[in-house]
């Protein structure tokens, strides 16, 4: 077999896998899985980008993916009036001085004479900076927050339409990956490892307790979305003939439609994402990042800038994942700050560019298919294997009791199993790069 | 005077104390991710889980013991079942090591294909601990709860504030200076720790002297357990155990690491009291302290933190990128043992 008709084999499986759920549970749960499949699959091929690509270690995707959820609610929630008016302009003037105390410290820290002139110049604008930035935050803070807390509480967004956020979560995750990428690219490849998963937990710390930004755990539900909804949908007479006419009543008609509306929207994405990769990775820049991945000190003699180049793809890489972390919060339309799980959105990612073949932009968006389908589908198939394994037990015993409950770990389990047992015996995935 | 002396006593009793019982945790931690860096020559990813799986074991055996009523005295049960706990670990990490490791090392691979695979066992462990204890919060300390009351402290000495020392605060400072003398005697006077300090120096020459390097990956891999372990079971003695916590410990763990220079066992525990001690003071709300220091128009209203706990990671990650802005390697040179 060669290798196209094996990659045609292998997304013939997936689309099997998908609408084999279809008919043997619902169709509900076969479009939420490739929805959920197209977004994860955008984020795979933005780590793939870095990794399989590049050679870069990042472990904070969680981080970026959140800021892309944070674009949406920024973007799209309608601005609430009263809590501009008791502290917007001053939450701005705030964050204003913050960066600029921040430029101030860059500057003193670049421009002083070193030593102790610097360490101690620089120690002070530190000092003053943060304390003259939370003077003017802190009380424009409390003053919004106060604003009908259990209802609003924040300043809202900007009220634009909602797919304006997917490209401007992109723009975010690019300038924390900037950050990232000038402070740790160039030294050993761990310290990026290390420093991505401090951003993302300090991102999902932010939005955590941000509360005039993103209501913190009071979360931000009913973001405006880019599909109907399904009520109206029930409401519309030519809609409910059109669902009768195909034999569906109008409750599953209108959620298949909704799920299918995003589906076109997310493929679409995709495949424009895929096409500029599958560009970049056959052009004379993706044969120099390769260059640079398998043999960096060659490429630096041949004149490269290899940290430069690095920084570049780190940031593009980032973006994308932003633009999914976007996607995502606009398909649930609510931003939950503490449903960001580094297992889930950051590890999990991992195992799909690793399974699916790093280096291979049609290998990463397969392992983005299939292992979030094995995600959702080992959880029942794990609980059913318990309810076999226990069954000689006695109904009351607690041995079965906790095993049952504890089956929702199993895929946790799984995963490792299958990333190690991937890594060991088929270190270059299902499609390998050529 | 009086107040100086309030002020010195609410400082120690929150910052000083906890900060050196916490700073002693990370130490123990640090010392595990860099004892790896050292010898095996990648970042542990699984070290956080590592650690949660030796405080699970210890908590297992301690609820047995205690069903037992099997106790030590006004002591922690749990440091009964410490060695189980090392047993259980030492087995765990050098079964993974056999089974998943040694093929790597055997290939030669690039520390970051390592690091990955240490990511897959990270998977593999959250996924046992969370099927064997559940994800929710463990407490297991029994015994005394404190060394010093805050009322019998007042009493003591007259003074409007208390100073209290909790048996967990104690016993994490005492178990970590013992375990660090050991663990330096054995890396400096033993044949088998002089072996490993001359393998993390370089490999070759250590290869060419007749030095057997399974046998010094097992020792480091028999002493991280017992360093993940004992490290995990304090933390948890001290505050609760956990599974996700242990997770997100990695950070402060790394940053400890990388601030005393990844790779040297001395760094690893100045970077974990640079960590402790800087999250700790920097997350304290301060006011009490100040207004028993300056006259009384000068004492301030607000709570004066600088930033709140929940930010605390914030602390270990700017600390970490200033070391890597300003000194790559460390306070201590890095990569040595």
């Amino acid at each position: 077999m060669s290798d196209t008709q094996k990659t045609y084999a292998l997304f013939a499986l997936v689309a099997v896998l998908i609408l084999g759920t279809g008919f043997v549970q619902s169709w509900n749960t076969a479009l939420f899985i490739l929805n959920m499949g197209l977004i994860s699959a955008i984020m795979s091929l933005g780590v793939n980008l870095q990794w399989g690509i590049a050679g870069l270690l990042n472990v904070g995707i969680m981080g970026f993916v959140a800021l892309g959820g944070l674009a949406t609610v920024l973007v799209s929630m309608e601005p609430v009036p009263d809590a501009w008016e008791a502290g917007g302009p001053r939450i701005l003037m705030g964050l204003a001085v913050g960066a600029i105390s921040i430029v101030a410290l860059v500057l003193s820290y670049t421009k002083l004479p070193k030593g102790w002139v610097r360490a101690i110049g620089t120690i002070v604008v530190a000092v003053i900076g943060f304390y003259v930035t939370r003077s003017v935050l802190d009380p424009a803070v409390q003053a919004v927050e106060g604003v009908n807390p259990a209802l609003t509480g924040y300043l809202g967004g900007l009220g634009l339409p909602v797919l304006i956020s997917w490209p401007v979560g992109g723009l975010f995750a690019a300038a924390a990956a900037w950050v990232i990428g000038k402070t740790a690219l160039g030294l050993r490849s761990d310290y990026l490892a290390i420093a991505t998963l401090g951003i993302s937990e300090i991102i999902i710390a932010v939005l955590k307790n941000e509360d005039w930004m993103t209501r913190g755990v009071k979360n931000v539900i009913g973001i405006p979305r880019p599909v109907p909804y399904e009520v109206d949908l029930q409401a519309d007479p030519s809609f409910v003939e059109r669902a009768t006419s195909f034999g569906l009543d109008p409750m599953t008609a209108s959620t298949i439609y909704v799920k299918l509306g995003y589906a076109v929207l997310f493929a679409i994405v995709l495949i424009v994402l895929l096409w500029l990769s599958q560009m970049a990775l056959k052009s004379p820049w993706g044969r120099m990042m390769r260059a640079i991945r398998d043999n960096e000190t060659a490429a630096r003699a041949m004149g490269k800038n290899v940290t430069a180049r690095h920084l570049q793809v780190f940031i593009l890489g980032s973006a994308i994942c932003g633009i999914a972390g976007a996607m995502m919060t606009t398909m649930d339309s609510q931003l939950t700050p503490s449903s960001y799980q580094p297992l889930r959105f950051t590890f999990l990612i991992w195992v799909m560019v690793i399974v699916g073949g790093s280096g291979n932009n049609l290998g990463s968006i397969l392992g983005g298919f299939l292992v979030w389908f094995l995600w959702v589908q080992v959880e029942p198939l794990g609980a059913a294997l318990m309810d076999i394994i226990t069954s000689p037990m006695a109904e009351d015993s607690a041995l079965r009791d906790h095993l049952v409950k504890s089956a929702a770990y199993m895929r946790l389990l799984t995963m490792g199993i299958f990333l190690l047992v991937m890594l060991r015996f088929s270190p270059k995935g299902l499609i390998p790069e050529k | 005077m009086m107040d100086i002396l309030n002020a010195l006593v609410v400082l120690a009793n929150f910052v000083m104390i906890p900060a050196v019982a916490y700073g002693s945790q990370l130490a123990l931690g640090a010392l595990g991710v860099t004892l790896v860096y050292g010898v095996l020559r990648f970042s542990n990813f699984a070290h956080g889980d590592t650690m949660a799986f030796g405080t699970m074991v210890v908590i297992l055996v301690t609820w047995w013991f205690q069903s037992m009523g099997i106790s030590f005295g006004p002591l922690p049960t749990a440091l009964l079942a410490l060695p189980f706990g090392i047993a259980a670990t030492a087995v765990l990490v050098i079964g993974s090591d056999r089974m998943v490791y040694r093929f790597y090392r055997q290939t030669k691979s690039e520390p970051v294909v390592f690091l990955i695979v240490s990511l897959g066992v990270m998977f593999v462990l959250n996924g046992l601990v969370r099927f064997i204890i559940g994800p929710n919060d463990q407490s297991f300390s029994d015994g005394e709860r404190f060394i010093i009351k805050v009322g019998d402290f007042k009493k003591m000495t007259g003074l409007d504030e208390g100073l209290a020392i909790k048996t967990t605060q104690g016993i994490t400072v005492v178990t970590a200076i013992v375990v660090v003398a050991a663990l330096f005697w054995f890396l400096n006077k033993t044949r088998t720790g002089k072996s490993m300090r001359a393998f993390s120096d370089n490999e070759d020459l250590a290869l060419l002297s007749g030095i057997n390097p399974e046998r010094v990956v097992f020792y480091t891999w028999l002493i991280v357990a017992a360093l993940a372990t004992i490290a995990g079971t304090l933390y948890g003695l001290d505050k609760s155990f956990k599974p996700f916590v242990y997770f997100q410990l990695l950070l402060p763990i790394f940053a400890a690491a990388i601030v005393g220079g990844l790779g040297n066992p001395l760094g690893a525990i100045a970077g974990g009291f640079v960590i402790a001690f800087s999250e700790v003071t920097i997350t304290y709300a301060w006011k009490k302290v100040i207004t028993y220091v300056v006259p009384e128009t000068w004492a301030p209203d607000g709570l004066v933190q600088l930033l709140s706990t929940e930010y605390k990671f914030a602390v270990s990650f700017v600390i970490l990128v200033i070391v890597l802005l300003i000194k790559p390697t460390g306070l201590f040179k890095g990569k040595s043992l």
